[in-house]
């Protein structure tokens, strides 16, 4: 589930963090305005339970799996949707930093595919839509499983989108989308499953948990729907500000958001005879050019290049003489290191 | 069930890693911080079927990891471990893009494979990168970076909270694992049931532990925010860390260096 780096490029990637920048500002505004502080050590500590509750796990039975619990929903039901997001958002930094899930850049999606929908969409547009505050077994396992299950059919959706738009995978998108929204059906339902019954044992054993964040919920309803339009409102700008401000970086580089969809349109006819003929062209022609711009060299190149539009430029990395020049570069780089290290133990010898 | 207590060493020694007293671990986390986002970018954005471009780069995991004195073979080892969604994914390039892109004498290589090994060391860049920033700079020292430079406190302060009970509440999970399974023979009570009361008794007593730090809290002053007491200098040494990175990264994205160093050779011969 985790989005990483390797597949993502960087217009796709800093326009979820600005995104997801753009939420923490506004959920860190909201948590200070609206909740106590009690909510900051709870949050914290709620976090911290995440991991420990996502490494307890149970047989499923019948299959030899076992799951557990994923976080975001239990957060928002016990935390309501600011600070569940930044709960969430904090454990997935630690995630990141620690475990390398995902990745620093990926970071940015890996929040808003498991944080923003399951807390900003899912929460209250579902499972306060179905529970009502009818605080029933009943009641509380429908909400959560249909929440649960369409959260991370989402955060799955976003997740084949990213890889889509980034246009690093060859994976053509609907086979990718056959492949993550059957599995993430089923973790959704375990996911839904688990959060029901914890609710369920908390509203049970304690009650009064449940009961603050329900009269948040259900509290002030005009002023809710109008902050979660903001949110709404905020996330979609900041996400067309910086796709428009990155989106010299996706034309000027080939692997941006139009190339990817050439791509994938033309990938069928790529099979085409000539590419013998071309690919020994650019190699030889790849030696003369050396600007970064794979445009410049392609209006070079002659007619044979027309048919073959869809097709990337070439690695110069390719010819003889990158491959020599590569494997020298490694050498010289070990040998920097090399004497680093000669250095170093000099030092402290 | 081994895992979890795996994790938390691994946590610990990372941390064990940052207290180290190496130049860089001395620089301003700010400027570690702003460097790693930096090149993940510039390895980033290399197209799709770069290999060459992307060699040049490995320079700086590796002085890092040689200046900051961290174990290589430890970080290589944790990058193993989340390497499969990578492979997962990327190894559908080589079976999806059969188009041939470069030939050597009888063999070909499809552009597939090309830009799988390129997702590969994407992967393996990115991901040094982030460990070799933790291990060098810490968790706190990276929380603290964030709130200098401008990320809500509440947000940072999250974030450090969390930090500080992840250790007590795995320690806790690890515990109530440890005592189910010394019970269950032929894996009775490893089911739903017994697993939602475990997980239940743990949030009530996470819970309860966050009103007793709340009340400790308040009993010292806390009036919902902390202050973070540690002078930060970003001086002489952070400005020129960044600066040479930098032009580093700029000059190996810019210019295709290996391609240049093999024109040279050839040129000689």
């Amino acid at each position: 589930m985790h989005m990483a780096d390797a597949l993502l490029s960087p217009a796709v990637g800093g326009t979820m963090w600005a995104a997801t920048a753009g939420l923490i500002v506004y959920c860190s505004k909201k948590v200070r305005e609206d909740l106590d502080e009690k909510k900051i050590p709870l949050m914290g500590v709620i976090g911290a339970f995440i991991f420990a509750a996502q490494m307890i796990n149970f047989t499923i039975p019948a299959t030899g799996s076992s799951g557990h619990l994923g976080g975001a929903m239990i957060l928002a039901i016990l935390l309501g949707p600011y600070a569940a997001f930044l709960t969430m958002a904090s454990v997935l930094t630690v995630q990141a930093l620690f475990f390398a899930d995902g990745g620093l850049l990926a970071l940015g999606c890996n929040i808003v595919n498991m944080g923003f929908f399951p807390c900003f969409i899912c929460y209250p547009l579902i499972y306060k839509t179905i529970v009502k505050g009818r605080l029933t077994p009943k009641w509380i396992t429908t909400g959560a499983i249909i929440s649960a299950i369409i959260g991370l059919q989402l955060g799955a959706f976003s997740v084949v989108l990213e890889t889509f738009f980034s246009g690093i995978s060859a994976l053509p998108f609907s086979h990718f989308l056959l492949l993550m929204q059957p599995i993430h059906l089923a973790i959704g339902i375990v996911e839904g499953l688990t959060t029901a019954a914890v609710v369920i044992f908390i509203w049970k054993s304690r009650p009064e948990i449940l009961q603050p964040s329900i009269s948040v919920v259900q509290g002030p309803g005009p002023d809710q729907e109008y902050s979660i339009k903001k949110v709404f409102i905020g996330f979609a700008a900041a996400a067309i500000i910086v796709g428009c401000g990155l989106s010299w970086f996706a034309s000027a580089h080939p692997d941006g958001l139009e190339w990817a969809i050439s791509k994938t349109t033309g990938m069928e006819e790529l099979g085409a005879p000539q590419k013998n003929l071309y690919s020994s062209l650019t190699a030889i022609q790849e030696k003369t050019a050396f600007l970064p711009d794979y445009g410049f060299k392609t209006t070079k190149e002659n007619p044979i290049t027309d048919t073959k539009k869809a097709w990337p430029a070439v690695d110069s990395g390719t010819s003889v003489s990158g491959l020599v020049g590569g494997l020298l570069t490694l050498c010289l780089a070990i040998f920097i290191g090399f004497i680093i290290k000669r250095k170093k133990t000099g030092q402290t010898a | 069930m081994n895992t979890i207590e795996k994790n938390l060493f691994d946590i610990r020694y990372m941390d064990t890693l940052a207290s180290k007293n190496t130049s860089l671990h001395r620089l301003d986390p700010r400027a570690k911080l702003i460097t790693t986002l930096m090149f993940i970018a510039m390895v980033v954005s290399l197209g799709k079927y770069e290999i060459s471009r992307m060699i040049p780069f490995i320079i700086y995991p590796m002085v890092m990891i040689i200046s900051a004195e961290l174990p290589f073979l430890y970080l290589l080892k944790k990058m193993i471990l989340v390497a499969p969604f990578a492979i997962l994914i990327g190894i559908f390039n080589p079976l999806m893009d059969t188009t041939p892109l470069v030939h050597l004498g009888s063999v070909s290589i499809t552009g597939g494979w090309i830009s799988f090994f390129s997702i590969m060391m994407r992967f393996s860049l990115t991901v040094s990168a982030a460990l070799i920033l933790i291990s060098m700079t810490g968790f706190n020292g990276v929380c603290m970076a964030l709130e200098k430079m401008g990320v809500p406190q509440p947000f940072v302060v999250q974030l450090m909270f969390l930090y500080r009970y992840l250790f007590v509440l795995i320690e806790e999970g690890a515990k109530m694992l440890r005592a189910r399974s010394l019970r269950s023979f032929d894996s009775k009570g490893l089911g739903f049931k017994y697993f939602i009361s475990l997980l239940g008794q743990l949030l009530l007593q996470t819970l309860d532990r966050a009103q007793r730090i709340h009340l400790a809290m308040c009993c010292r002053g806390f009036d919902g925010h902390i202050p973070i007491n540690r002078p930060m200098k970003f001086g002489y040494k952070e400005i020129r860390f960044v600066l040479i990175w930098s032009f580093i990264f700029i000059l190996t994205r810019s210019y295709n260096l290996p391609v240049k160093i093999g024109e040279i050779i050839a040129g000689i011969l």
